[in-house]
C-alpha cells in the first residue's frame, strides 16, 4: 500500500504541471497513466503537431511540450506508475483507497483527475464473432513473439505497427497483411520494404479489404475478408491480429459516483473538486460554465487543485502562498540557490 | 446558413441550420446530435466524428484533408464513403448535404 498526500491520474501535460504544482507547495503525489509512456494525447496523438498557443512559447511540438514539462519536474523525483489503469476507487473513513490494472494500492487524501479524454485502448475488430478469440488468437498487441513461429499470421491495419509487425513475423510465420486502401500511413522505407517482399512472395499482401468474419470451432481455424466490391475472400489463419491505434474511452472512471456530463467530470470553479470531497478533475477531463479545451486551462485548473489538496493532506498546517522569485522555502525545494 | 441533415444509424434524421464557416462536426456538437463524439474537438486527432457520405455529396462537398485517411484508418467500420465531419466545411453551396452515422464513433 504506497501512501502519498495526492494521486494524480493521468500523465498528460496537465498531469505533469499539476504533479509540479503539489511538489512546489511542499505535498508528496505519485502519477498512473494507462499508457507505457508519459505525454497522454501530446503523445500519442501529436508528438510531432506543433503547437502555438502555450503562454510564453511561440511554437513546440507535443513531444518537446513533454520533455520541457518532465524537465521542470526533475528537481522533484515523481514516481510514475505507466501501463497501469486505475480501476477502483473506494472511500475508507477520511481517505481513498485506489487500486490499479496491476494491483498497485493507494491510499491518499486526494485524487486529482487529469484524464484527458479517459484512458487509451486499442480498437478492437467490429465483427461480434472475434469476441470469443480476443486474447486468445485475436490479438492487439504481441507480448511474446514466439508463439506466432511457423503459423499463419493475418495482420490487419496500414500504419507503423501493423506493417512493423509484418516485416518482423515475416521471417519466421506466414502473414498476410490487410489494409483498407491501398496507400499505408507507415514510414516510406517501411513500407518499401512491406512491397518488396510482397512481390517476392514472402507477404501476401491485400489492400482494400476489411475483415468480415471469422470462424472456426473453439479455436480459431479461418477469417473472411471483403473488398470494396463486396466481393469475399477465405483465408485459413492461425492468428488474427488488429492495429487500429487507440480510442479514448472514459473507463472505469464513470463507475466512481462523480457528477458526469457526455465524457466530462463536473467540477467547482475554485479547487476544481468534483461531488466527492477530495476528488478533483482538471484538464480535458473536468467541466464548468466556459471550460475551453486548451493546456493553458489545464495548467491553471491543476495549480488550483492542488492548493485544495493541501487542506486535507495537511489538515493541521495553514497554506501559504509563495512565489517562485523569491521563496527560500521552494528554493530548497527546488534544489536551486536562494540570494 | 446551410441545412445539414444528419442521419443516426438507427434511421433518426435530424435537421439542423449551420452556419457558413463552421465544419460539420461543429453543427452537430452545438446542436447536440448524438452520434458525434468529437474527442479531439476538431483537430483531427481522433476519429471519432466519423461519418459517412453518399455518392452524390461525396463529390460536392471539400476534399479529404491531408492526413485525413490515416485518421479513418482508425474508425469504427470505415468504408469507401468516410469522411471526419470536422474536415467538411460548411457553406451555401452544400446547403442540403445528408451525413450518415456510424453505429458508434468507439
Amino acid at each position: 500500500m504506497i501512501k502519498t498526500d495526492a494521486l494524480i491520474i493521468g500523465a498528460g501535460p496537465t498531469g505533469l504541471f499539476t504533479a509540479h504544482q503539489l511538489k512546489l507547495i511542499g505535498l508528496n503525489c505519485e502519477i498512473v497513466d494507462n499508457l507505457d509512456k508519459i505525454g497522454g494525447q501530446c503523445i500519442e496523438l501529436y508528438p510531432d503537431k506543433p503547437i502555438y498557443d502555450i503562454p510564453a512559447i511561440p511554437e513546440c511540438t507535443g513531444e518537446e511540450l513533454t520533455n520541457n514539462l518532465l524537465e521542470q519536474l526533475k528537481p522533484f523525483n515523481i514516481k510514475f506508475h505507466l501501463g497501469e489503469r486505475v480501476d477502483e476507487l473506494t472511500k475508507d473513513n477520511e481517505k481513498w483507497k485506489v487500486k490499479t490494472s496491476k494491483g498497485t494500492e493507494f491510499e491518499t487524501p486526494n485524487v486529482i483527475i487529469a484524464g484527458g479524454v479517459g484512458s487509451f485502448e486499442p480498437r478492437k475488430f467490429s465483427p461480434k464473432e472475434c469476441e470469443q478469440f480476443e486474447n486468445k488468437t485475436i490479438l492487439y498487441s504481441i507480448k511474446d513473439k514466439k508463439i506466432f513461429d511457423g503459423k499463419t499470421v493475418s495482420i490487419f491495419g496500414g500504419g507503423d505497427s501493423a506493417l512493423d509487425w509484418a516485416l518482423e513475423l515475416s521471417k519466421t510465420s506466414k502473414v498476410n497483411l490487410i489494409h483498407r486502401r491501398d496507400e499505408f500511413r507507415a514510414a516510406q522505407a517501411t513500407v518499401d520494404k512491406v512491397k518488396e517482399l510482397s512481390n517476392a512472395g514472402k507477404i501476401n499482401l491485400i489492400t482494400n479489404s476489411q475483415l468480415k468474419t471469422v470462424s472456426g470451432n473453439g479455436k480459431l481455424e479461418e477469417i473472411e475478408i471483403e473488398n470494396d466490391n463486396k466481393e469475399t475472400k477465405k483465408l485459413k489463419t492461425d492468428f488474427v491480429l488488429g492495429f487500429f491505434g487507440l480510442i479514448m474511452q472514459l473507463g472505469p472512471i464513470a463507475n466512481w459516483g462523480l457528477n458526469l456530463n457526455k465524457k466530462t467530470v463536473e467540477v467547482d470553479t475554485e479547487k476544481f473538486e468534483t461531488n466527492q470531497k477530495g476528488i478533483y478533475a482538471v484538464g480535458d477531463i473536468c467541466n464548468y460554465p466556459g471550460k475551453l479545451k486548451l493546456i493553458l486551462s489545464g495548467f491553471h485548473e491543476g495549480a488550483l487543485a492542488a492548493r485544495a489538496c493541501f487542506k486535507l493532506a495537511r489538515p493541521n498546517e495553514k497554506y501559504r502562498f509563495e512565489f517562485t522569485t523569491s521563496s527560500k522555502t521552494i528554493k530548497n525545494r527546488l534544489g536551486v540557490k536562494s540570494d | 446558413m446551410a441545412k445539414i441533415t444528419y442521419i443516426e444509424n438507427n434511421g433518426t434524421s435530424h435537421t439542423v441550420d449551420v452556419a457558413e464557416g463552421l465544419t460539420v462536426m461543429e453543427g452537430a456538437v452545438q446542436n447536440n446530435i448524438p452520434g458525434i463524439d468529437a474527442d479531439c474537438g476538431g483537430g483531427m486527432a481522433c476519429a471519432t466524428c466519423h461519418v459517412y457520405v453518399k455518392d452524390e455529396w461525396f463529390d460536392r462537398i471539400n476534399k479529404k484533408s491531408e492526413g485525413e485517411d490515416d485518421m479513418i484508418d482508425q474508425a469504427y467500420e470505415p468504408k469507401k464513403n468516410s469522411r471526419l465531419s470536422c474536415q467538411i466545411q460548411v457553406s451555401s453551396e452544400i446547403d442540403g448535404l445528408e451525413v450518415h452515422l456510424p453505429e458508434k464513433q468507439i
